[in-house]
């Protein structure tokens, strides 16, 4: 289902959470809001999923031409899952899963049969199979936010809203998890959006990613374009990895990225600078350089393949020339900075 | 060496220290304390005889002391789980002015002697008192009867459900009240299917403490009372007015059987309570 958000402000106090957001979002889509802590991305979500309200007469939130932005959680029919899962610890499995069918006025609500059906194909779906009665108390954290995230699904929902899925979750499971995410959107195909603050989850996840910074929007775009054509330097350097450099002979500062940095020999004169090897660390599949240029003493990174470095037969503390990529694709002026 | 893992084969190593001395001290201290004294009771009893101990406790103004005292503890702790618990959840919930004295005045009656209670409820409620001018016309009794004990019992009760309920209630994740209204809830189907079963085991315990603070009250309840024999008088009362004429088999009689009815009782709502956390643990 899409959604259509038109202006939307919000502040607390003083403080500004939310300062004019318009955005677009299409059928199917999975989105990622993108943004560091503070920039307005869980306040957003949860004023799609009508757990928060604009400020009044500031804002319209639209799903599915129906304008919502009024509208209680409890009407809205969106699936909404907690940072930390928020499951009714009383309950078992099943009786979570269960609940946003149970607490139906009797006319909607389904006979304790199809309740039963739902929610045993909902598990299967999540792959939580056999754990019906389990509390969640004796769940995993990877399985809590199954259970969340079925429980959630169980309603029908228009649109599916996820706060940090991953973010309390360990480095594996947090990748397994993502994957399985990926294909599990594929499957059910409900219009999905996601707050995360790793943009590396933003990138590989999405089909869309909207970057956040201070209550606004910075970038809307799918993820290539994102990291191939920042649109501000805020964007530029919330993706990470990415080096400020002046180019010998200008005032301006130029970003450029470590793999867009090429490597030569200290001898080369078509060098554009010569550095000095700070650190090298080569444990991944390409060798990561720590390097001090010698005229402005400042540190940039670069990236070199395993096979170029082995050839060149290089070791902390020698000297060589660095190339910046004729015309690095991504290298807007940072001069604003 | 063969010591060693002969000692850890016979009970796994501890990471806390000193569990056979801190046994022995509790075991000591609850024997001192509360054990031997107690005990001292039933000694003291069973000198008067299996038939000596029915006399003493099967006359009418005693079985209606029992009635009255037992009767109104259980109201007084009924009432105070009710109402103790919109007392907990109105100074968790909302922040208003006056909310943290509000908060410490829930405690004064655990601070205060208890006879100041009943002396200042007397005060109010007595025929001539503040309230009591009012009541009386309308027929409605408040000291010097039954409604006025149970007002004292409540008074003094309060503090325990207020107490026990409030940190459970402060630690609910507002997350799940969110989640139940995403999920389609109603208000009241939020509040009595995901924030009240948590709170239910919280709810048992303060009332039994209320409940069991109130049978043993003595000095709030004397100066409400009136003390009729067969109306007003409670077990409390009683045995001190027996301990008066010098009967003191005759009270240790009825301290027994309270005591025993109080065990009984207690270990009914701790079990009950304890099949309830089991049922609602985390």
């Amino acid at each position: 289902m899409s959604i259509l958000v038109q202006n939307l402000r919000r502040t607390f106090g003083t403080f500004q959470a939310l300062r004019g957001i318009n955005l677009e979002i299409g059928h199917h889509q999975l989105v990622a809001l993108l943004g560091p802590s503070g920039s307005g991305k869980t306040t957003f979500l949860r004023m799609l999923g009508g757990l928060d309200f604009p400020d009044p007469g500031n804002g319209r939130i639209i799903i599915d031409d129906e304008d919502v932005t009024e509208q209680p959680a409890a009407d809205r029919k969106t699936g909404f899952v907690f940072q930390h899962y928020a499951l009714f610890n009383h309950l078992t499995v099943y009786e979570n899963v269960a609940f946003g069918l149970e607490v139906r006025p009797k006319a909607t609500r389904p006979s304790k049969n199809a309740i039963c059906d739902r929610v045993l194909e909902l598990l299967r779906l999540v792959q939580l199979e056999g754990l019906e009665q389990r509390l969640p108390s004796e769940l995993s954290g990877g399985q809590r936010q199954r259970v969340a995230l079925a429980r959630a699904l169980a309603i029908d929902p228009k649109v599916l809203l996820l706060d940090e899925p991953f973010g309390a979750l360990d480095a594996k499971v947090r990748k397994d998890l993502r994957r399985w995410l990926r294909s599990f959107h594929q499957e059910i195909g409900v219009t999905t959006v996601f707050v995360t603050h790793d943009q590396q989850e933003a990138l590989e996840l999405a089909d869309m990613v909207v970057v956040m910074n201070q209550g606004q929007i910075e970038q809307v775009g799918p993820p290539q374009e994102i990291y191939d054509h920042p649109a501000t330097p805020f964007v530029y350097e919330f993706l990470g990895d990415v080096n400020k450099v002046r180019k010998p002979g200008r005032p301006d500062l130029f970003y450029v990225r470590p793999h867009e940095i090429q490597i030569v020999f200290a001898g080369d004169c078509s060098a554009d600078f010569h550095a000095r090897i700070e650190h090298l660390f080569a444990a991944g599949p390409s060798a990561r350089l720590t390097l001090r240029l010698l005229d402005s003493r400042e540190t940039i990174d670069a990236d070199m393949t395993r096979q170029q470095l082995d050839e060149m037969g290089l070791s902390e503390g020698d000297e060589v020339g660095l190339k910046l990529s004729a015309s690095p694709p991504s290298a807007p002026p940072a001069a604003s900075l | 060496m063969a010591t060693v893992s002969k000692n850890t084969a016979k009970r796994p190593r501890s990471i806390l220290p000193g569990f056979g001395l801190s046994l022995g001290f509790t075991v000591t201290y609850l024997g001192l304390v509360v054990l031997i004294p107690l005990t001292m009771v039933f000694v003291k009893t069973s000198g008067l005889g299996f038939a000596g101990i029915w006399k003493a406790v099967s006359t009418d103004r005693v079985l209606a002391a029992f009635r009255l005292t037992f009767g109104l503890s259980a109201l007084a702790g009924a009432i105070n789980c009710v109402c103790g618990f919109l007392v907990a959840w109105v100074l968790v919930r909302y922040r208003f002015p006056g909310r943290r004295f509000l908060d410490a005045v829930v405690d004064l009656p655990f601070a205060m002697p208890t006879a100041v209670a009943g002396i200042a409820l007397t005060a109010l409620y007595a025929p001539n008192g503040w309230f009591g001018q009012y009541l009386t016309p309308l027929g409605i009794k408040v000291a010097f009867a039954p409604l006025g004990i149970l007002l004292a019992l409540t008074f003094i009760g309060l503090p325990f459900v207020v107490r026990t309920i409030q940190p459970v209630l402060e630690d609910l994740e507002p997350a799940q009240e969110e989640a139940a209204a995403s999920l389609g809830a109603t208000r009241g189907q939020t509040f009595w299917r995901v924030v009240f079963p948590p709170l239910i085991p919280a709810l048992i315990t303060g009332s039994t403490l209320s409940f069991a603070r109130a049978i043993g009250e003595y000095g709030s309840v004397v100066f409400i009372a009136g003390n009729m024999p067969g109306k007003t008088e409670i077990v409390p009362l009683l045995i001190i007015t027996k301990l008066e004429q010098y009967d003191f088999a005759g009270a240790t009689a009825l301290a027994a059987l309270m005591l025993v009815i109080s065990f009984l009782l207690l270990l009914i709502t701790n079990s009950l309570q304890r099949w309830s956390s089991r049922r609602h643990s985390k």
